[in-house]
């Protein structure tokens, strides 16, 4: 198949796509536009062995040194989309050129959100970017036993926690709701992962927002306000708030905008063009529930998706179970499927006490999710069984076989 | 051309994706350590250990072609 793809954004679901478009025989051009200095690298890590020293920046890439001659793809670093024209699927670029493919991959992901009133502080960190990464890994490293404040207890904001409070440094974090990642995790599992953070001294501040941020005389950050009147001293700022998908070049293309790239469940955005990734929102038909998926594995899923698609592939609509892991401390949390407020929780092996556990939800009917603390294997297990579509009841009896078989 | 499966076990963490992808190559056990079934799998699953090796999160699986060794 000859004809030219154009992806824009230089990640994972856009590494993954290439991979596979090269791998089921794709001879047409590949053009990856990369609003980055680096080729694509890993993300996850960023919160973790990089963060903490453990990995330097050689153990990033998503492509190897071979796969990256063996696909020729062209590359366009520091080299920022602007806008896209649908009809003739041109994307436009900050140098004034333009790039013009048969395909149009949408792969641009999403960027963290800034906290108001923090512009221009040193010593105040976002978290997306090797180069984020690099600063905040630098800072920590000048400035040892420092007080962190990390403002957001979800993934992100815990997994920085954990990395720096295992670094020795005086970790608080801030969380404007009563219960950290309720929205993911539902209320139970959500206020466990929280009191993690106790276990290792790191303080955890529920229901409290940040009013200001106070610089000192040098322009560094010096302390943040908090709604509850007390005042926190920070060396070093941490703001995980969450991301939002980077859709601004995308502005009056025509597409349909709404938190994301919405797409249909093929996630097609319109003939021509697809997304994947963080930045895509598409009718993913097992939940019959439109959504939009910030996890590595989805990434991945997606990008070769909708390389299937462009083969001429893929004919079933994209439907994956969502699937992601957090590393904190030494805990491994795993959750799969995707439960919702107010399903039923019921752990099936292990205790939250041994700080081991697989927990399954189940809104009654069906099994919806399953979460795990360092049991890998128990999670996949229960994914499958999401996968089949297993009923509530048949989750619990498949449950209460394997505790007494074993 | 023939290959071999390589799992670097520092880094796996046997949350069994690629058992998901691949389970005639890849099976994680009761143990909870990732066993490789083939380690010189025959040529045809050799996408479908492709695909195990790009969903794999921790980057622990590579293929080694065996070509220029035979
Ligand atoms: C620190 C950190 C830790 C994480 N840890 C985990 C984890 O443990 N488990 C998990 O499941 N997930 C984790 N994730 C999430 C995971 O990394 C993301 O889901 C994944 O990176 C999404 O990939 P993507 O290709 O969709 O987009 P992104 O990785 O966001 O990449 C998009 C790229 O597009 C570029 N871009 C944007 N706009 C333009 C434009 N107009 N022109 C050109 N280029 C553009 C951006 O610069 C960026 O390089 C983590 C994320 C971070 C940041
Ligand atoms: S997918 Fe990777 S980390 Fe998971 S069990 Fe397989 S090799 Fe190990």
């Amino acid at each position: 198949m000859t004809s030219s793809v154009v992806i824009v954004g230089a990640s994972l679901a856009a590494s993954r796509c290439a991979a596979a478009l090269r791998r089921g025989g794709h001879d047409g051009a590949i053009t990856v536009i990369n609003a980055e200095a680096h080729l694509p690298y890993d993300r996850p890590p960023l919160s973790k062995q990089f963060l903490s020293g453990e990995w330097d920046a050689d153990r990033l890439p998503l492509l190897k040194p071979e796969q990256l001659t063996e696909f020729e793809i062209d590359w366009r670093m520091q080299t920022t989309a602007t806008a896209l024209d649908v009809d003739t699927r041109t994307v436009t670029l900050d140098d004034g050129s333009t790039v013009q493919g048969d395909h149009v991959v949408i792969a641009t992901g999403a960027a963290p959100r800034r906290l108001p009133g923090t512009e221009g502080i040193a010593g105040v960190h976002l978290l997306r970017t090797l180069d984020d990464s690099t600063g905040l890994r630098e800072e920590l490293a000048a400035r040892p036993n420092a007080s962190v404040v990390v403002v957001g207890a979800g993934f992100i904001g815990a997994e920085v926690a954990a990395t720096a409070a295992t670094a020795g440094h005086r970790v608080t974090i801030v969380e404007a709701a009563a219960v950290p990642m309720e929205r993911g995790l539902g209320a139970e599992m959500g206020a466990f992962c929280g009191s993690l953070h106790a276990d290792h001294g790191v303080d955890l501040r529920l229901s409290t927002g940040v009013t200001g941020v106070r610089a000192g005389a040098d322009g560094r950050i010096a302390a943040v306000e908090l709604s509850d009147g007390t005042e926190l001293v920070a060396d070093v700022l941490v703001v995980g708030i969450g991301v939002v998908p980077s859709t601004a070049w995308l502005d009056g293309s025509g597409l349909t905008l709404d938190d994301g790239v919405v797409c249909n469940a093929h996630c097609e955005a319109a003939p021509g063009i697809h997304a994947a990734g963080d930045v895509a929102r598409w009718p993913n038909e097992r939940f019959g529930e439109v959504m939009r998926v910030e996890h590595w594995d989805n990434a991945v899923e997606q990008g070769i998706h909708v390389a299937k698609r462009i083969l001429g592939e893929a004919t079933e609509p994209f439907a994956p179970i969502p699937w992601f892991w957090s590393d904190q401390y030494e805990h491994k949390i795993q959750l799969a499927g995707r439960p919702k407020a107010g399903d039923l929780v019921e752990i099936v092996t292990g205790s939250m006490e041994e700080r081991r556990f697989a927990a399954i939800y189940g809104d009654g009917e069906r099994l919806t999710g399953v979460f795990g603390l360092n049991r890998p294997r128990h999670v996949m297990q229960y994914r499958r069984k999401l996968a089949e579509g297993v009923s509530w009841a048949d989750a619990l009896h498949f449950a209460e076989e394997a505790r007494s078989g074993s | 051309m023939a290959f071999k499966v390589v799992v670097n076990f520092d880094l796996c963490e046997s949350n069994a994706i690629c058992m998901d992808v691949a389970p005639e190559l890849f099976e994680v056990r009761d143990d909870d350590f990732l066993y490789v079934l083939q380690d010189t799998p025959a040529d045809d699953l050799r996408e479908k250990a492709e695909a195990a090796a790009d969903r794999c999160p921790k980057q622990a699986i590579t293929l080694e072609d065996l070509a220029s060794q035979q």
